[in-house]
């Protein structure tokens, strides 16, 4: 909100102004305030297994994060490149691999990962769409230096959290949305909808059926995948709901069964049927991938879409976006060192104190070691664990993260926050509504936003550069 | 509609009935042990005895706590986590069979369940005593007139309200029939008169309990009688807990499926017939076969209707 000389940025000064002039107990009570909203509407986390209140508060700050449109302009065509790149990779690497032929990226990455699954190989899926709901997350350094720290293409959450957090906020300060002209983003189911209706498999009759496939009661985001059906008018299922017939899908209705065309799934590739990946598994429904690889259901994300999110794939993202599309990238990436080659192993060993290291494999921000933070004996620990299997870790330097003032303790403060700008990408076209979820580093000085790691959330305003 | 949705809207809507009517047994018993006349007028003092038979949990209460008497009711039928008829097994089984179809819900339906199991944990659970019995029956009241107010202020008239109504009536049958039975069979000491001060108090009791006295006035303009209290809770479809009122919302809910499909299960006809039975019953037959058989034979055919629901519309598929 603050250049570099502390004044506010330019469009951002009558929202400056009011942040200064609004008396402190008052914004207090808000706070308060949202606290109980979100109780009450049941916006919840939940963490079972590690004692304390299973059903948790992910902490939210008044304070909005401001982009202006001309960013967010600049923002969201990078981002769109970003993912039609990433799209156009995932169908390359499981059909003719030509970037790998081409030597854009070593082959042993993409074929021996994890996430490459043998059983996507040659299977076409509607439209040609892999990543439909697509996470990006940004951080900015400087007034125009934005880098992608992390792409997310399986199932991205966190965006009923921005939906949310916008009704919230609209809900404590009406006055101020009504002086400022916030870009809206309601639209973001019914694009959502829209772009799951595009890709219905060729054989779908009439208007397709979509609904939200959900691990249950007792995943940590069941809230929001109750939220998106609700919000698309679709049924939200678990496995025990569909059944397998004839080679086509089916969910058990108090009328007897109906068809279902398009599966907008939240639960990971391994816990999807039973018959082609996890035996032990419940949540899932025996059958599904046979009936996905021969055209009859769409899944979204597509099985197998984790190999556009690898930490280590991450680093050949700008070669994608070259290779695929002949552009230039619009967005950075971090400077990422991967263990692997014996060069960047020996310089990330070697500046430990500077980097932050994450293994490949790792998300919610577990298992990282921030290396300014890290005591001299955790930084040896590390150091053992990225010897014993150098593949396994990628680092990256610590950016000069901005910040967003922030509410608290009864007055403001910097905080380090990042960006997941939440993109739609159907068979016609990409949606993208303005803005995307803010999270923030709670703790002073802390770089970790994550949800799991005590990190909050904020509203995301995109607002133009003259006031209503 | 998901089967598994219809499943768990139908058992939110009987377990919000059932926490009301759980804490309307308990005020029974509550105001039953403040009558004067009782002392001395039977063995041991049975009251807190028939709260526990009406609330369908006299066994377990008694195995775990030896006798019931005003402790033993608060901590197993309000409060019991392991007894799963307890108020606080109810307001939890609701809010997690409503936040499983939480599509299906409006946001107001599903904030007052929120809010009632919060409230319920943050202010009843440590604190709740025979000193605020009073505040906490009259606080479960106002949450289940207010998730009723919610339903029928806010809920499309589609086939989530069918089926949340639905259950709401098979559970509110069987509670006023088991409530009446109580009365009937339980209550009154041996020795006592028929139609004695006491028996009067009892039917009094009765009426209040199901917030009904005030229309016992109004229908009979008459002095309470055991018979015209049996008929107004039985067979007179103005009130809207008896049996007759309960089976025809049934009845037309199950209906209103049927209006999509054209389909007509098992479910359909056995409705169907308890309602005629019901309708074209008179009290003087249902006095001179028992009141107690009558009552017995109303359940059973309540429990059948139950399962046939959850069959034809394949609740456990």
């Amino acid at each position: 909100m603050l250049g570099p000389n502390g004044d506010p940025r330019q469009g951002m000064e009558r929202l400056a102004e009011w942040m200064l002039q609004a008396p402190r107990d008052l914004l207090t009570a808000r706070q308060a305030e949202a606290k109980v909203l979100f109780r009450r509407i049941g916006i919840t986390f939940a963490v079972y297994g590690e004692g304390g209140d299973p059903e948790r508060l992910i902490p939210f700050d008044i304070v909005p994060r401001v982009l202006r449109t001309k960013e967010w302009e600049f923002l969201s065509k990078g981002i769109k490149q970003r993912v039609k790149a990433l799209n156009m990779f995932i169908h390359d690497v499981y059909h003719n691999g030509e970037i790998l032929a081409a030597g854009k990226i070593p082959e042993r990455l993409v074929l021996h990962n994890k996430a490459y699954l043998p059983i996507m190989r040659g299977v076409s899926v509607a439209g040609d769409v892999y990543s439909h709901i697509a996470g990006i997350d940004l951080v900015r350094t400087g007034p125009n230096d934005f880098y992608v720290l992390e792409d997310n293409t399986r199932t991205p959450s966190g965006v009923s959290y921005m939906l949310q957090n916008r009704e919230v906020m609209m809900r404590l300060f009406p006055d101020l949305f009504s002086s400022h002209r916030v870009a809206p983003i309601e639209r973001y189911t019914d694009d959502l909808r829209e772009s799951l209706k595009s890709v219905a498999p060729k054989n779908c009759e009439g208007d397709p059926t979509v609904v939200v496939m959900s691990p249950g009661l007792y995943n940590s985001a069941y809230y929001e995948h109750s939220f998106l059906a609700d919000k698309m008018g679709v049924e939200l299922v678990e496995g025990q709901d569909l059944f397998v017939l004839d080679n086509t899908v089916y969910m058990r209705t108090t009328y007897g069964p109906k068809r279902v065309d398009v599966i907008y799934r939240r639960i990971d590739d391994a816990f999807l049927d039973p018959l082609s990946f996890r035996a032990d598994s419940t949540l899932g429904l025996p059958g599904l991938m046979n009936v996905y690889r021969t055209g009859g259901v769409t899944i979204a994300n597509a099985v197998g879409s984790g190999i556009a999110d690898d930490k280590a794939i991450y680093m050949y993202v700008p070669e994608m976006i070259r290779f695929y599309l002949g552009e230039e990238p619009i967005l950075k990436n971090v400077p990422t060192y991967w263990c692997d080659n014996k060069d960047d192993c020996k310089y990330v060993l070697e500046h430990l104190d500077e980097l932050v290291v994450k293994e490949v494999a790792g998300s919610g921000g577990y298992g990282m070691l921030v290396g300014p933070k890290a005591t001299p004996q955790e930084r040896k620990d590390y150091a053992l664990r990225i010897k014993s299997d150098p593949s396994e870790f990628i680092a990256q330097p610590t950016l000069a993260l901005s910040t967003t003032p922030t509410y608290v303790n009864d007055g403001y403060a910097p905080r380090h926050v990042d960006l997941r700008p939440y993109v739609l990408v159907g068979a016609d076209k990409i949606r993208l509504v303005p803005g995307g979820l803010t999270r923030v580093a709670l703790q002073q000085g802390s770089l970790v936003v994550n949800s799991s790691q005590g990190g909050g959330t904020k509203d995301t305003w995109v607002i133009g550069d003259k006031h209503a | 509609m998901l089967s598994r949705s219809a499943a768990c809207l139908y058992w939110m809507g009987r377990y919000m009935e059932r926490a009301e009517n759980l804490s309307r047994i308990i005020e029974v018993g509550f105001r039953l042990s403040q009558i004067p006349e009782w002392e001395g007028s039977g063995p041991a003092k049975i009251e807190w005895k028939s709260s526990a038979v009406a609330a369908a949990c006299a066994e377990g209460l008694l195995a775990k706590h030896g006798e019931a008497n005003l402790e033993s009711v608060i901590a197993y039928i309000a409060l019991d986590e392991n007894n799963p008829s307890s108020i606080y097994s109810c307001f939890k089984a609701a809010r997690t069979n409503g936040r499983t179809v939480r599509t299906a819900l409006t946001s107001d339906m599903w904030e007052c369940l929120n809010d009632t199991w919060l409230e319920f944990n943050s202010r009843w659970l440590e604190t709740l005593n025979q000193d605020n019995l009073w505040e906490f029956l009259d606080w479960v009241k106002i949450r289940t007139n207010l998730f009723r107010g919610a339903i029928l202020g806010t809920m499309l008239r589609d086939n989530s309200f069918a089926f949340t109504n639905i259950g709401t009536f098979i559970e509110r049958a069987d509670n006023t029939a088991r409530i009446l039975d109580v009365k009937y069979h339980i209550l009154l000491p041996p020795g006592e008169q028929l139609g004695g001060a006491l028996d009067y108090t009892q039917w009094v009791t009765l009426l209040r309990s199901v917030t009904a006295l005030g229309s016992y006035h109004w229908v009979y303009r008459d002095s309470i009688k055991p018979w015209n209290v049996a008929e107004l809770l039985i067979l007179k479809e103005q009130l809207p807990r008896s049996l007759v009122y309960c089976v025809s919302r049934i009845e037309r809910d199950l209906l209103s499926l049927n209006e999509h499909d054209g389909q007509r299960h098992d479910c359909h006809r056995l409705a169907g017939k308890m309602y005629s039975q019901l309708n074209f019953a008179k009290i003087d037959d249902v006095f001179q076969n028992g009141l107690h058989e009558f009552l017995n034979e109303f359940l059973t055919q309540n429990e059948l209707l139950d399962n046939a629901i959850s069959n034809n519309y394949h609740f456990y598929s």
